[in-house]
Formats: C-alpha cells, sequence, structure tokens
C-alpha cells in the first residue's frame, strides 16, 4: 500500500493525543488525579486535544473531495472510519465539559458522578484508537492488516507515546514521577511485545494468482501468468496498490523503528530513572519513540499487499 | 432482482471493444466523465470501468491463452458499501446495483480499498470514486428499442462472450448461462459473493505429442550396415 504521510501523521499523532487523554482521565478515576495541581492537568489535557485535533485535521489532506468530509460520520453503523470520526467529534463536547468541570472545582472525589465521567473519558479515547486500528483491520482484502493485532498495536502504542509525555510534563512540572516509573518502562515493554507479536503473526503471502482467478484456469491450474495487465499506463489502482518495496529496504525501516521506536526510548527512560536525571534525556526519548512511531506506521503500509496485485501481475501476496 | 453479467471466458477474444465501449457510454452518462489524463503526453492514463486482462496458463501442448475481463461484480456482500463513511456508495434493494453518489462522495479511496477486484478508480479531477453502474442509465431507458436495454459492453461484444440478466430469474440469459456451464464466481474465498460469473474455458482436445523414440538393436545394426555399405 503506498504510505501517505498525511495518515501516518494523523494515526501517529491522534493514537499519541487520545493515549494521553485517556491516561490522564484514568489517573483522575484512579483518584491520582488530585495530587496533580490544576495547572499540569490543564496543560496535558491541552498537549493531548492539540495532538489528536492535528491528526484529524492531516487525516482531510488526503481526501480527494474535503468539501464533503462533513459527510463522513453517516454510516457509522457499518462503517469503522464513520465510527472514528463520529466519535472524534462527540469527544470535543464531552471533553470541554469534562475540563470545564474539573476548572470549577466540581470535586472528583467527592462525587461518584466525576468519577463516572472519568471513566467514561477513558473509555470513548480507547475506543477511538480501537476504531483507528479497525478501519485498517477490517479490510479482507489486505491480508497484513486482517488482524486483531492491528487495533491492539494502535492502543499499546497510543498509550505509549501518551505515557512518555504524560511523564514528561509531570518531571517538567515538578509532579512526583516517582510512582509512574514502573507503569511507564512497563507501558513500552508492552507496546513493543504486541508489536514484536503481529510482525511474527503477519504472513507474507496469504494468497496466489490462482485463487484470484479460478474461474479463468479452472482447467490446468499449474502454472498461470498474467500476459498483460489491461491498462496501457499506470492507473489509479497501480499507484495506490502498487506499491513495493525491496524486502532489504523494509528489513531496515523495520530495524530503525524498533530501535528508535521501542528501545531507545527504554534505555533512555531507564537511565532517566535509574541512573542519571536528566530532562533532556526524556525529551530525546520523546523525539526517537515518534520519529519510530512514524517508521513504523510506514513500515504498517510498505508491507500490506492488496490482493488486487493478483490482477496485476503479482503471483503472490 | 440480482442484475450482472456472466463472461464466457471461451468466447472472449480479447478485443477491448467491451472497454471502449463502457467508457464512450459512461463518460457521457451518470457517472461521467471518465477523465483521462495527459491523453497525448508520455504517460497517459485516465479512469475505466472495465479492463481485460490477459493470462496465460500451462505449457505447450496444454498451454493456453485467456482473456478476462473485469468490472464491478455488484457483489452481495459488498465491502466498498459497508466501509464507506459517507454513505456515497451503495447498493440499490430493488436490483443490487452498487452505485456511487457523486454528490456525498469525499474522494477517501477507502471503498477502493476494500474492494478486492480493482473495480474502482478514483477521478483525480473530480475527486470523485468511480465504478461500473452496469449501464444503469441504459438498461432501463424506455427510449431504447428493448433488446438495446442492456449495457454497452454487453450490447458491443462482437463474439457475444457476454450475457446481461437477472440471476434471480431462471430464465435469464445469464441464469440459464450459468447453470448449463457451471458459472464461477471470483476469489470466494474472500466471501464477497459476487454476482457477476465467469464460465471457464472448456477443456481443449488433448494435443498428440508424436515422440520418436530409442531405435532398437536390429535397426541400429541395419543402420550400421547401411552407413558401411554406402560409404
Ligand atoms: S466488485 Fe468491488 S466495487 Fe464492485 S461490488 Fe464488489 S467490492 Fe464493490
Ligand atoms: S471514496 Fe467516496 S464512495 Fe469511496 S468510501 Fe470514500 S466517500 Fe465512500
Amino acid at each position: 500500500m503506498h504510505p501517505a504521510f498525511s495518515v501516518i501523521f494523523f494515526t501517529v499523532t491522534s493514537g499519541a493525543g487520545y493515549g494521553l487523554i485517556s491516561l490522564l482521565s484514568l489517573l483522575n478515576f484512579l483518584n491520582l488525579g488530585m495530587l496533580l495541581d490544576k495547572n499540569t492537568f490543564f496543560i496535558t489535557a491541552g498537549v493531548a486535544i492539540a495532538l489528536f485535533t492535528m491528526g484529524l485535521i492531516s487525516s482531510t489532506f488526503h481526501l480527494a473531495n474535503p468539501k464533503n468530509a462533513w459527510r463522513a460520520f453517516m454510516r457509522f453503523r457499518t462503517s469503522w472510519l464513520a465510527r472514528e470520526g463520529l466519535l472524534a467529534i462527540i469527544f470535543y463536547p464531552l471533553i470541554i465539559l469534562y475540563l470545564f468541570l474539573i476548572y470549577i472545582d466540581f470535586q472528583i472525589d467527592q462525587y461518584f458522578f466525576m468519577q463516572a465521567y472519568s471513566f467514561f473519558i477513558f473509555l470513548v479515547s480507547i475506543i477511538i484508537i480501537h476504531c483507528t486500528g479497525m478501519i485498517y483491520a477490517c479490510l479482507k482484502t489486505i491480508p497484513q492488516w486482517n488482524t486483531f493485532w492491528t487495533p491492539i498495536n494502535y492502543i499499546t502504542i497510543g498509550i505509549f507515546l501518551g505515557s512518555l509525555i504524560l511523564f514528561f510534563i509531570f518531571y517538567l512540572n515538578g509532579v512526583d514521577v516517582d510512582p509512574y516509573k514502573y507503569y511507564l518502562l512497563s507501558a513500552i515493554v508492552l507496546s513493543f511485545f504486541t508489536k514484536m507479536s503481529y510482525y511474527f503473526s503477519i504472513k507474507k503471502h496469504t494468497h496466489n494468482i490462482r485463487q484470484a482467478t479460478n474461474a479463468a484456469i479452472k482447467l490446468k491450474s499449474t502454472n498461470v501468468r498474467l500476459l498483460d495487465v489491461g491498462h496501457t499506463g499506470g492507473t489509479f489502482l497501480t499507484d495506490e496498490f502498487g506499491y513495493k518495496v525491496a524486502e532489504k529496504k523494509l528489513l531496515r525501516v523495520k530495524l530503525f523503528s524498533i530501535f528508535f521506536g521501542f528501545l531507545a526510548p527504554f534505555a533512555l527512560i531507564y537511565t532517566h530513572i535509574f541512573l542519571f536525571e536528566s530532562i533532556i534525556i526524556c525529551f530525546i526519548a520523546i523525539c526517537f519513540a515518534f520519529l519510530g512511531m512514524v517508521a513504523e506506521r510506514w513500515l504498517f503500509f510498505a508491507q500490506a499487499k492488496h490482493v488486487v496485485n493478483l490482477y496485476h501481475g503479482a503471483q503472490n501476496v | 432482482m440480482r442484475l450482472g453479467l456472466v463472461v464466457d471466458l471461451d468466447k472472449c477474444v480479447g478485443c477491448n471493444a467491451c472497454a471502449i465501449a463502457c467508457k464512450q457510454w459512461n463518460t457521457s452518462g451518470t457517472s461521467g466523465s471518465l477523465t483521462d489524463y495527459r491523453p497525448y503526453g508520455a504517460d497517459p492514463s485516465g479512469v475505466f470501468f472495465n479492463r481485460i486482462r490477459h493470462y496465460e496458463t500451462g505449457n505447450y501442448p496444454d498451454s493456453k491463452t485467456v482473456h478476462f475481463p473485469m468490472s464491478c461484480m455488484h457483489c452481495e456482500e459488498a465491502a466498498c458499501v459497508t466501509v464507506c463513511p459517507t454513505g456515497a456508495s451503495y447498493k440499490r434493494e430493488e436490483d443490487g446495483i452498487v452505485l456511487v453518489d457523486p454528490e456525498k462522495c469525499m474522494g477517501c479511496n477507502y471503498c477502493a480499498w476494500a474492494c478486492p477486484y480493482g473495480a474502482r478508480e478514483l477521478d483525480r479531477e473530480e475527486g470523485i470514486m468511480k465504478k461500473c453502474t452496469l449501464c444503469v442509465d441504459r438498461i432501463y431507458d424506455e427510449n431504447l428499442p428493448k433488446e438495446e436495454r442492456k449495457p454497452a459492453c454487453v450490447m458491443t461484444c462482437p463474439t457475444t462472450a457476454r450475457y446481461f440478466g437477472d440471476f434471480d430469474d431462471p430464465n435469464s440469459d445469464v441464469s440459464i448461462a450459468s447453470s448449463k456451464r457451471d458459472g464461477q464466481e471470483l476469489f470466494p474465498e474472500l466471501g464477497y459473493k459476487p454476482v457477476n460469473q465467469y464460465l471457464s474455458p472448456r477443456k481443449k482436445v488433448e494435443i498428440k505429442q508424436h515422440e520418436i523414440s530409442e531405435p532398437d538393436l536390429v535397426r541400429k545394426v541395419k543402420d550400421w550396415v547401411n552407413k558401411v555399405v554406402e560409404l
């Protein structure tokens, strides 16, 4: 699949934004939010909102007819893309009201309501990331995406990036981050293992040319070759789906994303917590993690092979 | 009704007439235009609803070329419709034709991702997804004589390799052709339940290979004697 930069940017930043807000509301739900001063709380929420808003805006950049983008919520009963869009829009009034209640000191520890609301915000933000993952995972035409690991990866990576930012902002604002250190390290480890499980579970080849052309080639089903693809030049389909990357390059990007996305942030955060405290180290960890995740998303697209390639000359997808 | 096509792969000669007739009719039809990009430039490209692929199978003497026209299959389980967020893609209740409403489409390409058969092409100039309409603007047109109320591709095919009709009607052209020749749907593993069917090429008469066998001993001796005598 052709990796469009706007879509890569959208999935990474909106995932991080919703991951961050989910953690913040979870803290409130667990009554840990009291430990924060309002300032820190609102800065964190602001960063989260900025992140997923940027993501949403960039997701409209790849539309060929953006003037109809407002219709994108219509088919929420069947379309994961519509569900994601709808929830993302509904989320704004929800989160604004939530922040407002906190702002006017609608005490969270006294009111069951606020606790329920916090949990609700947590749940909705996780569901939104899940929807983003399902946009890809529901497609039977792209076997490498059509797995339950896809939404799990989106969620764990969103939470991982969110945790990093949360940790950073808290540290910057002098919040005692000690209780969060093991949590943060385990968020990195968890997203690493779920991503590795994805890599191990996806198959390079799931369908072959004979399945795709069964009707034509019923006679002698050995040795089927495409002679002529039926178009003299490139088409929309060859542009969109005919993206081929050399195996070596894929491997290089994979190693790059594993190193910068998971190993380096883990090592840096570990250093920061146990060996040498430094805000710069934390910041570098965030930069590396985002860089690694952009590479990871690029790979997610570049590695995916649409079955239509079987009609364009591929023997396997 | 379940309208669709049957393509006889034994008859199809791969002449591309259906693709051209399709383009000609539909570029000024309800889904028009089918934009061409750089038609006289170095790398022309453009929107088509119907593409004819050519396959080669087996090795001589059992080899065969198969011409393979592909357009929208108007699937019963049309994921292109269910994934479309705007509701622009829809499948008609009354006859099962899958269409795109250009007023609603936002050009997100998601439906094209969901289609296994490569039946959808974005018109980059209009920003709208385009696909085969089964000539919905022809087949119901009462101004046309009855025998012309067929998709342009079916009308034009010089070898009559294409049939059009209602699969729910056991007496339609398509039902008869399909039951006689065991019509096949494409890529059934994916579960889209395509309506269009293909008639696989029939088994060819085997071409005998006349192999020259190793000469026996008597023959070898005779040959040798002949050679010596000739010398
Ligand atoms: S062939 Fe493709 S575009 Fe046509 S109905 Fe099936 S999935 Fe949709
Ligand atoms: S490109 Fe148009 S028809 Fe296709 S899924 Fe997007 S909005 Fe629907």
